[in-house]
């Protein structure tokens, strides 16, 4: 995968004494003691993170935790004091933070857009005037903008408010108009500072979900800021969470829920409905680990009501459930199949496991199976790693 | 008197003679380039009044009263406009008017063409607006008259010195409302333009100087306000127009020639402002 976006160790100070504040940073101080002595303002420290094309990449944290200060370091509107910020920019990378200005200025109008919190728009100008903003300054002729900017209002459904001035649209059309605008520059990376922030939550989810469908056409890189755990979850195809200017961690989604790096991090998700990220691939138990039976039998459970024959090509040729034969039968079946017969339901790994849930409560807490997709089975799962999942212990 | 006070006292600081010194070097060795820059601006104004005083008065009217129309789009303004100017010529006043109008809209026009690139200036680079800020202060505040004596040595009597004045007067307000407007623009929509990768000169006339419009009208609506207010100072100088006559009223205690003149002001004033009213509010 290429690398779209490279933040490597960046500082960023606010405030006159750069070195001293570096040199504080170096020696790890906190935010509030660099504060003190300085009086200058920690944006970030040692920040690094990769994002490759076509991902989602997620910065989290409390508001003043560095978030916004490490993207908005992606085109230079907050300056980089050390380190390195490469954007990729046609087939070579620019290096941000010591790049000319005009260089700048190309990679803002062509490869890197932005959307903004508070939307941005220029409340004397039109719909189409504020989408064209981003061409017009980079000196596209009318006709070919014109155009463009009809396209991307008809991608989100707001060709018929064109001709209507900014302040004259509720938020979420607002905030539709700013993709727009953003999209319209058909800059590959795209820079999402709170943009569903000051949304109310109907409309709010409304923009998740349109983003997620262009996203799924248009496959741009996108870094996205929030300070919602559950928007981080839903978008995120990666997650990074910020702390007093700091990287705590970065990882996929369920990484996060599941093995959380800290205390801070902890917090964070404590409120987080861990059904709506985990997978059954998340909470098995590997083949391996499973206690072995008689001849080529494995328990699927710690409880021993359930075992499958496994032959040698790993498919599962045999199932047991109480010590009398059973079927197996995927969870997408659920409804199905008649009750009469003793049933094993199986999974696969993407399975969600609200979905492996309803198939324990439907069997009478029997273990669940996981399958790949050529049907070899790779592991189960029983109520206790339900349990644990969900109760993170 | 205290010893204290006798010691400051006797050795009081020159500025009156410093002062002195320094328009007596000026008039001692630029008085014709005053007098020359200072003789053309007379031909100036007095050849548009001139001309203007060519033109049927109704017809000077209804050509105004038409631009009002253009400006505001409003037929309501454009009657009021005609009413009021004919009001102004059945008091038999509008040569008066006219010499006062050309001076008022020159001197309004000249502050703002001076006072909005200092005041984006000043805005963008908070350094100068800390240094411009006393200044603008001391042209605010010192009396009219103090003035009045140094510019009529320097540019003599007539129009030109009275616009002069009244520029000194005016500039102030356009650069305060000029950087008032530009420092006000939202943070986030200059980002906006930033992050689309607007240039120095995009940013200011895409983003900032539209955003900053209504501010700077305002500032214009004012300019056009206190150039009138000068009008009678200016006429102490030597420019026409309604302030003379005010003048005259005074000197021979008229009181219906003071209310004649007086009222013309007033509704000149209002027809200058609701006319220039642009952009003050939002969108038209």
């Amino acid at each position: 995968m290429t690398v779209a976006v490279d933040f490597k160790n960046v500082d960023i100070v606010f405030g006159a004494d750069q070195a001293g504040s570096l040199a504080l940073i170096d020696s790890g101080a906190t935010r509030a003691e660099i504060l003190e002595k300085t009086g200058n303002v920690l944006g970030c420290a040692g920040a690094s993170l990769t994002v490759h094309e076509g991902e989602i990449s997620v910065l989290m944290g409390l508001s003043g935790s560095g978030k916004s200060t490490l993207l908005r370091a992606v085109n230079r509107l907050n300056v980089v004091s050390r380190g390195q910020v490469l954007v990729k920019d046609g087939d070579g990378t620019v290096d941000v933070v010591t790049c000319d200005e005009a260089t700048l200025r190309r990679l803002r109008q062509k490869q890197v857009a932005m959307v903004f919190q508070q939307f941005g728009l220029l409340p004397w100008r039109t719909v189409e005037e504020n989408v064209g903003l981003g061409l017009e300054l980079a000196g596209m002729p009318d006709a070919e903008r014109k155009e463009r900017v009809h396209r991307q209002l008809k991608l989100v459904n707001l060709d018929q408010w064109s001709k209507k001035y900014a302040h004259e649209l509720s938020g979420g059309m607002q905030q539709r108009v700013g993709l727009a605008r953003a999209f319209a520059t058909e800059a590959p990376i795209l820079l999402m500072d709170e943009p569903f922030s000051a949304l109310d939550p109907l409309i709010r989810t409304k923009l998740q979900d349109e983003l997620l469908q262009l996203q799924a056409e248009l496959k741009k890189t996108i870094i996205f800021v929030s300070h919602d755990l559950e928007e981080a979850l839903k978008i995120g195809t990666h997650i990074t969470i910020m702390e007093g200017g700091r990287i705590v961690q970065t990882g996929a989604p369920e990484d996060i829920v599941l093995r959380p790096a800290n205390d801070y991090v902890r917090d964070f998700i404590a409120n987080v409905n861990p059904l709506s990220v985990l997978t059954a691939w998340n909470v098995m138990r590997d083949r391996r680990d499973l206690e072995e039976s008689t001849d080529g039998w494995v328990w699927l459970d710690r409880r021993k009501t359930t075992r499958f024959k496994i032959d040698e090509h790993g498919l599962v040729a045999a199932a047991e459930r109480d010590g009398k034969p059973a079927v197996w039968v995927s969870c997408t079946d659920i409804e199905a199949q008649p009750e009469e017969t003793a049933q094993v339901f199986w999974a696969t790994p993407g399975t969600s496991l609200k979905t492996v849930m309803l198939a324990m409560h439907r069997s009478q807490t029997a273990p669940v199976a996981l399958f790949d997709d050529q049907s070899r089975f790779v592991g189960a799962i029983g109520i206790r790693d339900v349990l644990s999942a969900v109760l993170r212990r | 008197m205290d010893p204290i006070s006798k010691f400051l006292v006797a050795y009081k600081i020159p500025i009156g003679p410093w002062g002195k010194a320094f328009f007596g070097f000026l008039t001692d060795n630029f008085d014709t380039v005053f007098r020359a820059f200072s003789n053309s601006l007379n031909f100036l104004l007095d050849g548009v009044v001139d001309g203007l005083l060519l033109l049927p008065p109704v017809l000077l009217i209804a050509l105004i009263a038409v631009l009002a129309y253009f400006l505001q789009r409003s037929r309501g303004l454009a009657v009021a406009v005609f009413l009021g100017l004919l009001f102004i010529l059945n008091q038999n006043l509008w040569k008066q008017t006219v010499e006062t109008l050309v001076l008022v809209v020159a001197a309004a026009a000249a502050s703002m063409a001076i006072g909005v690139p200092l005041g984006i200036w000043a805005a963008h680079k908070p350094k100068v607006y800390r240094i411009m800020l006393p200044v603008l202060d001391l042209m605010q505040t010192l009396p009219t008259f103090v003035y009045l004596i140094p510019v009529l040595t320097l540019f003599g009597l007539g129009n030109a010195p009275g616009l002069i004045v009244t520029i000194i007067f005016v500039i102030p307000t356009s650069v305060r409302l000029t950087h008032l407007g530009v420092t006000s623009v939202p943070k986030s929509i200059v980002e906006a333009g930033e992050a689309f990768g607007a240039t120095k000169r995009q940013l200011l006339w895409k983003v900032e100087l539209p955003s900053a419009l209504p501010t700077i009208m305002a500032g214009l609506t004012q300019s056009i306000m206190l150039s009138l207010s000068m009008v009678v100072f200016a006429a102490l100088i030597g420019a026409g127009g309604l302030g003379t006559e005010i003048n005259r009223a005074l000197g021979s205690r008229r009181i219906d020639l003071g209310l004649e003149a007086g009222l013309a002001i007033v509704v000149l004033a209002i027809v200058l402002d609701r006319m220039t009213r642009i952009g003050v509010g939002g969108k038209k």
